[in-house]
């Protein structure tokens, strides 16, 4: 399953990094052009959410290669100011940045499994799981 | 004492200096230049030598420096050619100096090492900030050049203008886009405006509502936005986001969106050829044209 690889980000540019990095990584893995393009905007998503409010945090990437199951998964790990109600994050439309407010809601809907931990103050660990069909 | 060791330094440069090559000869092997031919590599390491040496002489000759740095640059070749030659001068001068020398304590061995750091200290920052310096010059020029390209309008007809967008959309590049559209909407008193999204790599929330935001203020000011060149993954990725994007009218290439865009206009490209017309070299000129129009897209 390891190794891991990832992508510091800090400016804006960064997000483009990881992005392209992990189209590679998905490519690699056989993904077709409609699950690259998920899986390039679930990393945009997460990479601009550390961007915008974490200040500095890291996007990892895992290729996941069991008998039965091959896939891509995300881990982006921040030390922000983490999340006080993760379940309003969750609901469409809500944003606290003016922003459209889709971006977390929309990762779960576009890779296969999500899960996300948020302590206040302590920052925010979100993994999302993509499987190859 | 530094001019003593200076003077012993230049007296016997031809000793040092066939130090200083076997050194760096022995760092090309490890690393950065084996891709580099061997006649190359000997003169500039020669050129090297000499920019050391003068700039060891005359404390710093400033155009020297900079001429062999940029040409290092234009070569192409490593910051750490030019630190990795230096940090090898200082320890080839330091060997030698001491070799050379009867009485050895710890004072004279200080003061050998403070010397020939007096020479080697100003030349390495000096190299390394022309280095740098230049190439924070291209990326600042390439900067500019990128947002030149950023984020362009073209009238292509009376009361219609396109936006081709290719690349990357950041913060900058959004407000640059909003900017240009709504002044290109007065100044080619556009009725329709395209913004053509094909060459832009993912569409996640930000570029969506980038566009959105651009599409509304176009609204406002009394033109019509027509969004085109929405690939089909594209158009899966907006729909998993859950993004409306119904408020203006979106089309998957630009011809489709060229064709309502007349139709908005109350116009419509008609096929010359089908009418009687004799003069065939004139309507396949039309036609060719027409044509090429709509492999534009």
């Amino acid at each position: 399953m390891k190794p891991e690889t990832c992508v510091t980000i800090q400016r804006e540019w960064d997000i483009v990094g990881a992005r392209q990095l992990g189209r590679d990584i998905a490519k690699e893995i056989g993904f077709g052009t409609v699950d690259q393009a998920r899986i390039a905007t679930a990393i945009s998503e997460l990479a601009r959410n550390i961007y915008l409010y974490a200040d500095e945090g890291k996007v990892c990437f895992e290729k996941i290669n069991r008998i039965d199951q091959k896939g891509i998964c995300i881990i982006a790990i921040d030390t922000g100011p983490g999340i006080d109600d993760v379940s309003r994050v969750m609901e469409d439309g809500y944003s606290t940045s003016g922003g459209l407010g889709a971006g977390l809601p929309g990762v779960k809907r576009l890779m296969d499994e999500f899960d996300m931990k948020s302590d206040g103050g302590k920052g925010t660990n979100v993994k999302a799981i993509k499987y190859l069909r | 004492m530094d001019q003593k060791f200076k003077q012993l330094v230049l007296d016997n440069s031809d000793q040092i200096v066939e130090m200083w090559l076997k050194e760096v000869e022995s760092l090309k092997t490890e690393n950065y230049t084996s891709s580099i031919s061997d006649d190359l590599f000997e003169s500039t390491n020669r050129e090297f030598v000499n920019v050391i040496f003068t700039s060891v002489k005359d404390h710093g000759s400033t155009k020297v420096v900079e001429e062999f740095s940029e040409k290092i640059i234009n070569l192409g070749w490593p910051l750490s050619y030019i630190t990795d030659g230096l940090q090898a001068f200082r320890k080839v001068t330091i060997d030698y100096l001491l070799k050379n020398s009867d009485q050895v304590d710890s004072n004279y061995f200080s003061e050998v090492l403070e010397s020939v750091d007096r020479w080697v200290g100003p030349l390495i920052r000096q190299l390394v900030n022309e280095y740098s310096g230049s190439w924070e010059h291209i990326v600042s020029l390439q900067r500019v050049a990128l947002q030149e390209l950023s984020a362009p309008l073209i009238p292509v007809m009376d009361r219609i203008t396109i936006m081709p967008l290719i690349g990357t959309i950041d913060t900058e590049r959004a407000k640059l886009i909003m900017e240009n559209l709504l002044e290109g909407v007065i100044t080619h008193n556009a009725e329709v405006v395209l913004i053509d999204i094909t060459g832009v790599p993912v569409v996640d929330t930000m570029v969506a509502h980038h566009i959105i935001q651009a599409a509304e203020a176009v609204r406002l000011i009394g033109a019509t936005c027509i969004l085109v060149g929405i690939r089909p993954e594209i158009a899966q990725t907006i729909v998993n986001l859950g993004i409306d994007l119904g408020k203006f009218p979106t089309k998957s290439s630009l011809r489709k969106g060229f064709t309502s865009a007349l139709e908005i206009t109350n116009r419509k490209v008609i096929d010359v050829n089908g009418k009687s017309n004799t003069n065939d070299g004139n309507s396949d000129g039309i036609e060719s044209l027409i044509d090429a129009m709509k492999q534009g897209e």
